[in-house]
C-alpha cells in the first residue's frame, strides 16, 4: 500500500478527505472555484502557491470553518457537515495561521485539544493525559507546560499550538503555516514530525508552508495558482510538470541535491522588479 | 499556578466576607458598643434590627455583588474583551425603564395600579432587563457577531435611556423614587430578596462553571474554538443568557450598581493566574466582598445618614482601574 501511495496511484484507496467542485468566497469575491481534491490516508501533502491564492481559505473550508457556496467536502466518505460536531473534531484538527496568545498555561491549551474526547467536565482520563504527554514531548514543549502562553516567545507558542493539534490524535491534520516563527532547526523538527505522523501513525497531514525547500520534503503537493488548482500529485510530478512556475507566474528554480529538492533564489535571472542604478 | 495558592486565595476571600458580614452587623445608626451589646445579650427589638434588617442586607449585597462579578467574568470571556461588563447588552437601561414605567403607572393611580403593585419594582426591573437583552440580540440578528452585538447593546441602551428620560420629564415627581434605583441601593434588601438573589446565583454559577472550558477555548479565537468541536452559537447564547439573568436579578434588587462587574474579574486576574473555571469561582467571591464592603462604607461614612452604594462602587472601581492603567504605563 505504501508503494501505491508514494507512486501517486492513491486514487484506488478511499481518500481520508476529499472535495468536489468546492467553491468558497467572501462577499462578492470568489476565492476558490471548482476545486476537486482527494487527500489519501497516511500521506503528507503540502499546499503551495503565491500570496492570496487561497491556501488558507482552502484549509479553512476543508476544516468546515468557511461555508462552501457550491460543492461538497467528504471526511472518510461521509459529508463533512453530516458528522456530529464532536466526532468530526476527533477526526479532523486545524491549526490557524496566527498562534493565538492567551493567559492559559501551555498544558491547559494542549488539554483543550482533548475537548472532543473528554467533553465539558474536563475529567481527564489516562488516555487524555497520555496523548497530551506524547504531543508535548513530540513538539518539545513539555518544558514550559506550566507557563502561561502570553509569557512564551512566538516560536514556543507555535509549538504549544502544534502540540494541541497533535493531542487531538485526529486522522486528518490541516495545518496553516505550522513553521512560522520557528528557527531552521525547529522547522526541520516540525517537518520530521509531520512525516512521522503520516508514515508511522497513518495520519493525513495537509500543510501550507511558505518555505519551498521545506514544503517539497512532503510526499505530495497541491499547487494553487490565482486561477485555481495547477496540479495535485507527487512532488516528482509537480517538478516534472513545472507546476510551481505556472502557479507563481514566474520562473521558480528547484535544484535536486542528493535526493532533496531545494529552492534556489535566481538573482542573476532578469528580475521582475529591477532597481535602477 | 499552584493549588495551594489558589486555596489560600479562596480562603482569604471567605475570611474577608465573614469579617465584612460581622462588620455590617455591628455598624449602623446605633454605636458599635451598643450593637456588640445587642449581639451578646439580645432582646426582641435588637434582634429584629440585627437579624431582620442588617444581616439580610449584608447577605443580599454579597449575592448581588457575586452575580455582577460572575456576569462580568462571563461577559469578558464571551466578548474576549477585558473592558466588557454585565450592562453591555442594555440590561441596566432596560431595568431603569421598567422601573420608571411601574412608578409612572403607580403614581398615575390608573387602572394599571393593581398589576403594577403585584409585579413590584423588582419584577419590573427584571422584565425590563430581559426585554432589553432580547432586543439587543434580535437587533444584531443572533449572537455570532461580536461587533454587531456590542453596537446593538449601545443602541438599545441609548434608546431605552431616552425613553426613561422622556417619562421622567413628563412625570418629574417620580424622580426621587428613581434616584435610589439609578444610583444603586442596598437599603431595601429583605430576607426574601436575599433568598431570591441566592437562588439566582446558584442557578447561574453551576452552568457557568460547567461551560468554563468553552470560555477557555474561546480565548484561542472563535475559529479554533469551533475546530475543537464546540458549538459556538449554543455556547454564546447560553452564556449570554446567564449574563442577562444574573444582571437582571442583581439590578432588580439593588439597582444599577456600576463597576463591580467590571472590576471583580480584573482583581482576580491581577492576583492569580487563572483559567476560566477558577475565574468563574473567584470573580463572584470578589464581587460579593466588594459590594459588601461598599455597602458597609455607604452606611458608615456619613452616619447616621447613608450614601448611595453605587456612588461608592464607582469611586472604588474607578480609582482601581486608574491604578491599573497607571501601573501598566509605568511597567511598559
Amino acid at each position: 500500500m505504501r508503494e501505491a501511495l508514494t507512486s501517486g496511484v492513491a486514487a484506488a484507496t478511499s481518500p481520508a478527505l476529499s472535495c468536489e467542485g468546492l467553491c468558497v468566497g467572501y462577499g462578492s469575491r470568489v476565492v476558490l472555484e471548482g476545486i476537486s481534491l482527494a487527500i489519501p490516508p497516511a500521506s503528507w501533502t503540502s499546499v503551495i502557491g503565491p500570496n492570496g491564492c487561497g491556501k488558507s481559505t482552502l484549509l479553512r473550508a476543508l476544516a468546515g470553518l468557511e461555508p462552501a457556496r457550491a460543492g461538497a467536502i467528504f471526511l472518510q466518505a461521509r459529508r463533512l457537515n453530516a458528522w456530529p460536531r464532536r466526532e468530526r473534531a476527533r477526526r479532523l484538527a486545524w491549526l490557524s495561521q496566527t498562534a493565538p496568545v492567551t493567559d492559559l498555561t501551555a498544558s491547559e491549551v494542549v488539554s483543550l485539544g482533548r475537548f472532543a474526547h473528554s467533553g465539558w467536565l474536563a475529567h481527564r482520563q489516562a488516555d487524555d493525559d497520555a496523548a497530551m504527554h506524547r504531543a508535548m514531548t513530540a513538539t518539545g514543549s513539555l518544558a514550559w507546560a506550566s507557563r502561561r502562553l502570553s509569557t512564551l516567545s512566538g516560536g514556543e507558542r507555535q509549538r504549544v499550538h502544534l502540540a494541541r493539534v497533535l493531542a487531538v490524535e485526529a486522522s486528518v491534520l490541516l495545518l496553516d503555516e505550522p513553521t512560522t516563527h520557528l528557527d531552521p532547526p525547529h522547522q526541520e523538527d516540525v517537518a520530521r514530525l509531520l512525516r512521522d505522523q503520516a508514515l508511522r501513525c497513518g495520519v493525513s497531514v495537509v500543510s501550507a508552508i511558505h518555505d519551498l525547500s521545506l514544503a517539497l520534503t512532503a510526499d505530495r503537493v497541491i499547487v494553487l495558482g490565482h486561477s485555481g488548482v495547477v496540479g495535485h500529485g507527487t512532488v516528482r510530478e509537480a517538478l516534472a510538470g513545472d507546476w510551481l512556475s505556472a502557479a507563481f507566474e514566474t520562473r521558480v528554480n528547484i535544484v535536486e541535491h542528493q535526493g532533496v529538492h531545494l529552492w534556489r533564489p535566481a538573482l542573476e535571472a532578469p528580475a521582475r522588479l529591477s532597481i535602477e542604478p | 499556578m499552584s493549588t495551594n495558592r489558589l486555596m489560600a486565595w479562596l480562603l482569604g476571600c471567605v475570611a474577608i466576607t465573614l469579617l465584612l458580614t460581622f462588620g455590617s452587623l455591628v455598624i449602623g445608626t446605633s454605636s458599635v458598643e451598643t450593637s456588640l451589646g445587642w449581639i451578646l445579650s439580645p432582646d426582641a427589638q435588637s434582634s429584629v434590627v440585627l437579624w431582620q434588617i442588617r444581616l439580610p442586607r449584608s447577605v443580599g449585597a454579597w449575592f448581588a455583588g457575586a452575580l455582577l462579578g460572575l456576569a462580568g467574568a462571563i461577559a469578558q470571556g464571551v466578548f474576549r474583551n477585558p473592558l466588557a461588563e454585565p450592562y453591555l447588552l442594555g440590561t441596566a437601561s432596560g431595568a431603569a425603564l421598567g422601573v420608571t414605567i411601574i412608578l409612572v403607572a403607580a403614581d398615575a393611580s390608573i387602572g394599571g395600579l393593581t398589576w403594577a403593585s403585584k409585579l413590584g419594582v423588582t419584577g419590573a426591573a427584571c422584565l425590563g432587563a430581559g426585554g432589553a437583552t432580547l432586543l439587543t440580540i434580535s437587533l444584531s440578528r443572533g449572537v455570532l457577531q461580536t461587533r454587531s452585538l456590542l453596537l446593538s447593546g449601545v443602541v438599545v441602551a441609548f434608546l431605552l435611556s431616552a425613553i426613561t428620560q422622556l417619562l421622567l420629564l413628563a412625570k418629574p415627581e417620580i424622580w426621587r423614587s428613581m434616584q435610589s434605583f439609578l444610583f444603586g441601593s442596598t437599603g431595601f434588601i429583605s430576607w426574601s430578596s436575599a433568598g431570591l438573589l441566592g437562588a439566582v446565583f446558584c442557578l447561574c454559577v453551576v452552568p457557568a462553571a460547567l461551560l468554563s472550558r468553552g470560555l477557555d477555548a474561546l480565548t484561542l479565537g472563535e475559529d479554533t474554538a469551533q475546530s475543537l468541536g464546540l458549538s459556538l452559537p449554543a455556547l454564546r447564547l447560553t452564556l449570554l443568557g446567564i449574563v442577562s439573568l444574573a444582571t437582571a436579578a442583581a439590578v432588580g434588587e439593588v439597582g444599577v450598581v456600576g463597576f463591580v462587574g467590571l472590576v471583580a474579574p480584573h482583581l482576580v486576574r491581577e492576583t492569580l493566574n487563572v483559567n476560566h473555571r477558577q475565574l468563574l469561582i473567584g470573580a463572584p467571591l470578589c464581587g460579593g466582598a466588594l459590594l459588601q464592603a461598599a455597602d458597609l462604607a455607604s452606611r458608615w461614612l456619613i452616619r447616621p445618614a447613608e450614601l448611595p452604594v453605587g456612588a461608592i462602587t464607582a469611586c472604588l472601581g474607578g480609582s482601581y482601574l486608574v491604578y491599573l492603567l497607571w501601573r501598566r504605563s509605568r511597567n511598559a
